[in-house]
């Protein structure tokens, strides 16, 4: 109601009138026929907004999804495979997969068996930008073709663009097993790791490359 | 001669039965025929009007490609394979495809630096060039999810790097993440995801903003050819636009159209002599994330943000992730808004060609780089690359021990040796003229300035032998690098200086 109102009050605004006056008799049905006008815009504005509901929750739905929710225990096979002090790579499938995923469903993580039951299950994603880093045991050096990350053996920065060391997935040993928890992708968001157990930014302030990365190196691994 | 002037008389016809109903032909006719300034009938006019035609060939080609295609993780790479193999031609249309894309860039980029250098953008064109940014954006996600769709080694890994940038936004990075990819990992709801953008969302708004663009510069029309001291003013400039296009003005169709029809002409030519000289783009290896095997590398036309990427400092990155575009893209919005009136002609603007000289320079810079990645380390130098013979005759045990050192533990992946091996760090070949024995194995054993610490990767033999080694390396006719303060010291002593110890040593 009160928006016809508004409208009669904008017309005599723009004081016209003379056409108020020869518009009278049409003054009536034209302002029932504005108010329905108006109306039905409210309607399909309302009936749009409806409409975006599950528009938005569809393609919203994979970013409000949390990503612990994706992860489940995958076997990477028996501990006896890893030698101790050797760090290999092992491919595994994610354990959530559709047809259309193809072969790029499938993933691999770099496995150091540190001592007996004592594991490291690395991301093979660079904490960088997330190119695949190799490992050499030549050097104990693990290695980002793209920017040349390099990290120690222990997943800590060892020098180059990272932020921080390697993206480590929880690991159990289950019987004979050794089991990661996996089903994301390890980026700086969707950690592989628990965020608890690692800060996000190991780099040291100040300079880096310098010292600070020899001193993240030995108070990582002792 | 009747029956001829009975036969116009029906073509007249059928065209009055269609023109009465639709009404298009008048005002195409008028559009064909605007006035446009004579000097503007030019061929440093001919860049937008072949963009437009590669947009055509692009949505051609394009729906000829998805006849065939498979938008699903799992095949698409087989997919392109049959396009490239087995299907008649298919290569060449990929091939078209691809290059069109590439041409379709550079010409847009020139369309912009000509509009820039000619002042166009200025009263009453701002909003011309706005839509024109937004061209040169949506351009480019085409060029990106395009090469995303040619799903292979590099666009995988290139998602990765996309989910990488985007992780680092503070709070919301997991949710885009999840939004890019549609899923946890990159996979099938990943690619369709940029098929959806690349074949319906993306081209839509194009196709929309291109209909837009080519509206407003028939409103508009044509920009003048500049001239120094034609100073363009809100108030008068229109006047005088009219007044210019009507004392001067020379139709579009034919004067000026000619040369637009050649020069898209001779780029068609050109796309189709890439595509058949140069052959299909890709794809590289499987989109397998387990073959790790691999230096994936952005398509030419990103390889600057690669090398920023490479050169940045780690801690200023993430900063400069999120600032920088939108400073770059808000000055180009703005460029119309701050600097809309005064001087066209580009020897009156020396700042403006000053900045254009600098983004050229840069980005040309920063693109040469991406071709060779001096950041990238050469993962298979230390096994593949030889050491130059003149290095190793003459050596003592030790000492070639040492250049096996180096070969072995991954060191020629980062430096060079005879113009061999990685250049992320310095090449080795006069190291011995700068470092001292005493540097080198501070150097080897604790790294830093980019290198990682080598103090558990070498047994002390192990490092005796690589640094007996790296002291043999000073060029032909190079001094020793001495610590001057133990000449001092040693001076003091009475004792020999260090120069003809390490002449010992070798």
């Amino acid at each position: 109601m009160s928006t016809s109102k508004q409208h009669g009050g904008a017309e005599h605004a723009e004081g016209a009138a003379q056409a108020a006056e020869q518009t009278e008799s049409r003054g009536a049905v034209q302002s029932r026929r504005a108010f329905l006008f108006k109306l039905s815009l409210a309607l399909n504005g309302v009936v749009g907004a409806v409409v975006a509901v599950p528009i938005l929750g569809y393609i919203l739905g994979p970013a409000l999804k949390k990503n612990a929710s994706y992860n489940s225990w995958v076997s990477l096979g028996s501990v006896a495979d890893f030698p101790e002090g050797e760090t290999r790579m092992v491919d595994f499938r994610n354990p959530v997969t559709m047809v259309a995923d193809g072969m790029t469903a499938n993933s691999a993580c770099w496995v150091r068996h540190v001592e007996s039951k004592k594991f490291q299950v690395f991301a093979i994603n660079c904490a960088h930008l997330g190119c695949p880093v190799r490992w050499f045991p030549q050097s104990r050096l693990f290695l980002c073709p793209c920017h040349g990350g390099a990290y120690y053996e222990d997943g800590s920065r060892a020098s180059g663009p990272p932020e921080r060391g390697l993206f480590e997935y929880n690991y159990t040993v289950a019987g004979n097993h050794l089991m990661i928890e996996a089903g994301s992708l390890p980026t700086l968001a969707t950690e592989a790791c628990d965020r608890r157990t690692k800060p996000l930014v190991q780099i040291e302030p100040g300079a880096p490359g310098t010292s600070a990365d020899e001193d993240a190196n030995t108070t990582r691994s002792s | 001669m009747e029956s001829q002037n009975t036969k116009k008389g029906a073509a007249i016809k059928l065209f009055d039965w269609f023109e009465s109903r639709l009404g298009l032909a008048k005002p195409m006719i008028e559009a064909a025929l605007h006035p446009t300034p004579a000097r503007s009938a030019s061929w440093w006019y001919v860049f937008g009007s072949a963009a437009t035609v590669l947009l055509v060939l692009q949505v051609v080609t394009g729906i000829l490609l998805g006849l065939v295609y498979t938008p699903s993780a799992g095949e698409a790479w087989s997919s392109l394979q049959f396009l490239n193999h087995d299907v008649t031609l298919g290569w060449f249309l990929r091939a078209m495809h691809g290059w069109g894309s590439d041409f379709m860039i550079a010409i847009v980029i020139i369309h912009m630096v000509q509009v820039f250098l000619f002042g166009a953008y200025k009263f009453p064109r701002e909003l011309t060039w706005i839509i024109g940014v937004f061209l040169l954006l949506l351009t480019l996600g085409m060029a990106f999810t395009g090469q995303v769709l040619r799903f292979d080694q590099d666009a995988y890994w290139g998602l990765g790097i996309g989910a990488s940038i985007i992780s680092r936004i503070p709070i919301v990075g997991g949710p885009m993440v999840g939004l890019l990819l549609g899923g946890p990992i990159i996979g099938g709801p990943t690619l369709a995801r940029f098929f959806a953008l690349h074949v319906f969302i993306i081209p839509g708004t194009l196709l929309a903003l291109v209909a837009l663009h080519v509206w407003m510069v028939l409103k508009l029309g044509i920009n003048e050819w500049p001239m120094p001291g034609r100073v363009v003013s809100k108030t008068s400039y229109l006047r005088e636009y009219q007044e210019e296009t009507h004392k001067n003005g020379v139709p579009f169709v034919p004067d000026a159209a000619w040369k637009d029809a050649v020069f898209a002409a001779a780029i068609l030519l050109s796309v189709m002599a890439c595509a058949l000289l140069l052959g299909p783009i890709g794809p590289t290896g499987q989109p397998d994330p387990t073959i790790i095997q691999t230096a994936p590398k952005p398509d030419f036309a990103f390889l600057w943000i690669y090398a920023v990427l490479a050169y940045l400092p780690a801690d200023m990155e993430t900063p400069f992730l999120f600032i920088a575009p939108i400073v770059v893209i808000g000055g180009m919005l703005l460029l119309p808004l701050v600097a809309g009136e005064g001087e066209k002609h580009w020897s009156r603007r020396p700042v403006a060609v000053l900045m254009l000289a600098v983004i050229a320079v840069t980005l040309g810079t920063f693109t040469q780089l991406g071709t060779y990645t001096p950041w990238s380390p050469q993962m298979e130098a230390w096994s593949g690359d030889t050491i130059p013979t003149q290095y190793l005759e003459g050596r003592s045990p030790l000492e070639r021990q040492g250049a096996l050192v180096l070969q072995n533990k991954q060191c020629r992946d980062c430096h060079a040796l005879g113009g061999e091996g990685g250049m992320r760090g310095p090449a080795l070949d006069t190291i011995a003229a700068r470092m001292t024995e005493d540097q080198m194995i501070r150097q080897v054993l604790q790294g830093g300035g980019n290198m990682p610490a080598y103090g558990k990767a070498l047994s002390p033999a192990e490092t005796h032998a690589l640094v007996s080694f790296l002291m043999t390396l000073r060029g032909k006719d190079l001094q020793p690098a001495v610590d001057f303060s133990r000449t001092l010291t040693r001076a003091d002593n009475g004792a020999a200086p260090p120069a003809a110890s390490g002449e010992g040593a070798r």
